[in-house]
């Protein structure tokens, strides 16, 4: 019994190694969903498909949805155990990412909530 | 099978390839490259996530000046986006043709990749140049700043991958699909799949946040 099949390599962002006949098929399908994200992000935006103060947050999920698709199929990034550090490394960057973003909108909304009227 | 025999499969000894796990000394050339250049890549998103903030929290402040309803043509804006989808999309069958040694596909998904980031630009830089005319440039607003630093940037970044395409091209030409040029096209495809990801957030955020009904 050869033990080998269970081990992993170690793997980075951008590369398939293991399965190069399914990346054309992959490359396709994160298209056609980044198409179709694409589309009703825009229908959402112009119609009122959605109730219309739920739009904003009808576009943020569609907009991490679309985001998902770039990492999963056109990166190939995934679950898998030898994608642990390109993972890490992302959730790191998701972090700072949160926190610049979040923190300038509420610490700035507070400062002009505070604001002598002019 | 022994004990011992599992212990040298799960080290990697046998193979004297890094198993993933910090076993058997160093990571191929190729996936040490590649992951540092996705730190980068990482660091590139934290250095726009600081202009996403500026531009969230300026958006409103027009001055009296034009709003982002006002200026924005969604046409246009879905037509960049589809070109950038595409060019990710022939990007990506061009380093699978690359990978698999295939010059002539490759040259042709390059072309593509080439040509649908440019019509890209080209979109984008007329309509700066439209909203520059429309006595709407940077300086007139704290909005029309963020908006002009925000899109502008990542302008900079579809040119300077552009220019990046043609020094690959060329190398592809003159040194051939070896390995030191299939990891520059590695890199290369990361960066561009991530400027994507980038304007996936910008038509959201500036374009369609901008101007919903």
């Amino acid at each position: 019994m050869d033990g080998s099949e269970r081990v992993f390599d170690d793997r980075t962002p951008g590369v398939e190694e293991h399965e190069p006949t399914a990346s054309v098929l992959s490359y396709t399908a994160g298209l056609a969903l980044a198409i179709l994200a694409t589309i009703l992000s825009f229908v959402v935006s112009q119609t009122h498909l959605l109730w219309p103060p739920g739009i904003p947050v009808g576009l943020i999920v569609l907009a991490f949805a679309q985001i998902g698709v770039h990492l999963v199929f056109f990166l190939h990034l995934g679950s898998a155990p030898d994608n642990t550090n390109n993972i890490l490394a992302l959730a790191f960057g998701v972090l700072i990412v949160f926190l610049v973003i979040t923190g300038s909108i509420w610490i700035i909304a507070n400062l002009n909530a505070n604001m002598m009227p002019m | 099978m022994t004990i011992a025999t599992i212990d040298t499969v799960s080290t990697g000894v046998r193979t004297g390839l890094a198993r993933g796990r910090g076993g058997g000394g160093p990571a191929p050339k190729r996936i040490v490259v590649a992951y540092g250049f996705w730190i980068f890549i990482l660091s590139d998103i934290v250095m726009f996530s600081g202009l996403f903030a500026a531009y969230a929290v300026l958006s409103g402040n027009t001055a009296g000046g034009p709003t982002g309803a006002e200026l924005f043509n969604l046409r246009n804006v879905f037509i960049e986006t589809m070109c950038l989808l595409f060019s990710s999309y022939t990007c990506g069958l061009g380093a699978l043709s690359a990978e698999r040694r295939q010059p002539g596909r490759f040259y042709l998904f390059a072309a593509l990749t080439f040509v649908l980031g440019a019509a890209f630009l080209f979109i984008e830089a007329s309509e700066f140049a439209g909203m520059v005319a429309k006595g709407a440039g940077p300086s007139r607003s704290g909005f029309l700043s963020g908006f002009f630093t925000l899109v502008g940037t990542h302008g900079v970044h579809v040119t300077s991958g552009l220019i990046w395409l043609i020094y690959l091209v060329a190398q592809v030409v003159v040194k051939g699909l070896r390995a030191a040029v299939l990891r520059r096209l590695l890199c290369w495809s990361l960066f561009w799949h991530a400027l994507d990801i980038v304007w996936v957030g910008v038509f959201t955020l500036v374009y369609l946040m901008g101007d919903f009904r």
